[in-house]
């Protein structure tokens, strides 16, 4: 399933001057595509993605999707930039948890959730809290969770930005897989020029203060991708094009820091 | 030969450290025999006064005399109900209450300075007021007896709520929960090791305005024994009668904390080394 921004603004009152978090921003993510949303930090990415999401409102614009709301459908569900799994459930029902609120009942949201993990590896910490597992494996579990409840779309709010450098490569790759084999429209968030550009067909680049649209850049890598030998002649093309649209705004910011 | 040598010591090591940590676990009960051997010996002797200090063989026979006679048990029995049923009364709204005011603004703003200037109030000084109120029966004990146990509750009940992370809110949102089921899966769960801690407050805070108002108005229960022994000069009753509260409070703690391993395995703190339960 398709969205769009139309002309989507935040303003967030403030003293001395209300802060602009978001200015007019339009842009259309096609179905079963992987849209990256690339910008500084600060630019309104997740406020951008809690939007779309529902959980706030527009000061002015909308989010438009392609159809409405189907009873017992979660139209997108998110995965969280941290803390998204409750501490107080153990893997399992953390994992069924979206198929809980929409009602399923216990047996069977038990069933689905244990196929999943047992698929990505997960099969012996059902019962385990989220507390005991290692950082790789909380967001593995995180995003099953979003993947588990059939949404059309995802939005990802750095999943992988807590992640150490290796991990986080494994779990960008096994996330490529699991869209592979369960195709959706997934808005994926990141401050890392790179990951976007491995991971998407499509990166859209912001800048921050207000956040706006920078430009919109197809990626035409072919997939699969190997993520681990980063040496695609167009990659280095793009990061430069990206970086560059960019790097003025980061060293104000450091300018203003120091 | 030196690495059968170094894999030798290693487990003497591993040895060496289970044997400290079985001397380790020991050592409580160890220092209590020394001091009661020590006392006893000093009792004895006449070193110290027996009116103060009888010794302890004196008091466990009285114990054991007062177990057959019949009068400990039924001691026991009047104040650990007394203390349940007023815990009870005293609990339940106070949960309810705590939650309500960690999610409802209506509810924190009315209730917050309300508790703010009760809570500081000592509960038992207001125990003659409600002996006006509720009679000299059993009504005004149990009543003292759950406004004591309802402000640790309330207080704890309320800050966790007010401390879980809105992540889990807007999770739940996100995935459709509705009102009641944020309250089943966040709410509930997600303040509960606080108020667990306040229940653990509140269990011993029961226990002591329960020994305290049967010292000031009861016919029965532990306060009663304690009061009367004074009253007749019997000390090794004092001291028994004493040792029994002592132990019931050590169990009442040990019932918590089960009871919180129980219901909230994900926020124990991790396992403790032997000898550091204390």
């Amino acid at each position: 399933m398709s969205f769009r921004c139309e002309a989507v603004t935040k303003v967030f009152p403030s003293w001395p001057e209300d802060v602009v978090a978001l200015r007019d921003v339009t842009f259309t993510v096609a179905p079963e595509r992987f849209t990256c949303l690339v910008g500084p930090s600060g630019c309104g990415k997740s406020t951008l993605l809690r939007i779309i999401a529902r959980l706030e409102r527009p000061t002015s614009g909308t989010v438009v999707y392609q159809r409405g709301r189907q009873p017992g459908e979660l139209r997108a569900a998110m995965v969280f930039q941290d803390l998204g799994l409750f501490p107080w459930m153990t893997v399992i029902d953390n994992v069924a948890f979206g198929l809980e609120m929409l009602g399923m009942g216990r047996a069977e949201r038990h069933a689905r959730a244990e196929a999943f993990l047992t698929r990505v590896g997960l099969g012996g910490f059902l019962r385990n809290y989220p507390h005991e597992l290692s950082g790789g494996m909380r967001q593995r579990a995180a995003i099953l969770r979003a993947f588990l409840v059939d949404s059309p779309v995802l939005l990802m709010d750095e999943p992988f930005g807590a992640l150490d450098s290796q991990t986080r490569l494994v779990m960008q790759e096994e996330l490529l897989h699991i869209w592979k084999e369960h195709k959706r429209t997934i808005l994926y968030v990141t401050h890392d020029i790179e990951e976007a550009i491995l991971m998407g067909d499509e990166v859209i680049v912001m800048s921050g203060r207000p956040g706006t649209i920078r430009q919109i850049i197809p990626i035409n890598i072919e997939r699969p991708r190997q993520l681990a030998d980063r040496n695609h002649p167009e990659l280095a093309d793009l990061r430069l094009q990206i970086w560059r649209m960019l790097e003025d705004e980061v060293r104000r910011d450091l300018k203003i820091a120091v | 030969m030196k690495a059968s040598a170094s894999a030798l010591s290693a487990a003497a090591d591993v040895r060496r450290a289970k044997s400290r940590d079985a001397w380790t676990r020991r050592m409580p009960v160890l220092v209590a025999l020394v001091l009661l051997a020590a006392w006893q010996v000093l009792a004895q002797q006449g070193m110290v006064s027996r009116i103060f200090l009888p010794a302890p063989s004196r008091i466990f026979t009285f114990l054991g005399q007062s177990l057959v006679k019949g009068d400990l048990l039924p001691a026991i029995g009047a104040t650990l109900s007394r203390m349940i049923v007023g815990f009870v009364i005293g609990a339940i709204p106070a949960l309810l209450l705590g939650w309500a005011m960690g999610r409802a603004r209506g509810v924190r703003m009315f209730f917050d300075p309300v508790i703010a200037a009760l809570h500081p109030v000592p509960k038992i000084a207001i125990f003659p007021l409600l002996m006006l109120v509720f009679g000299i029966g059993e009504g005004s004990k149990v009543v003292a007896i759950a406004i004591s146990t309802f402000f640790p509750i309330v207080i704890n009940t309320y800050t966790g709520t007010r401390q879980i992370n809105p992540v889990y809110f807007e999770v739940a949102r996100n995935y459709g929960a509705d009102r009641w089921k944020t309250l089943r899966r966040v709410v509930f769960p997600g303040s509960l090791p606080t108020a667990l801690a306040g229940i653990r407050i509140a269990l011993n805070t029961s226990f002591v305005i329960a020994i305290a108002v049967e010292l000031l108005a009861s016919r029965t229960g532990l306060g009663v024994m304690i009061w009367f022994a004074w009253q007749t000069l019997r000390v090794e009753q004092l001291y028994g009668t004493l040792f029994v509260t002592a132990v019931i409070g050590i169990a009442l703690n040990a019932a918590t904390a089960a009871m919180s391993r129980w219901l909230a395995p994900w926020a124990q703190p991790p396992r403790e080394r032997a000898g550091a339960r204390l």
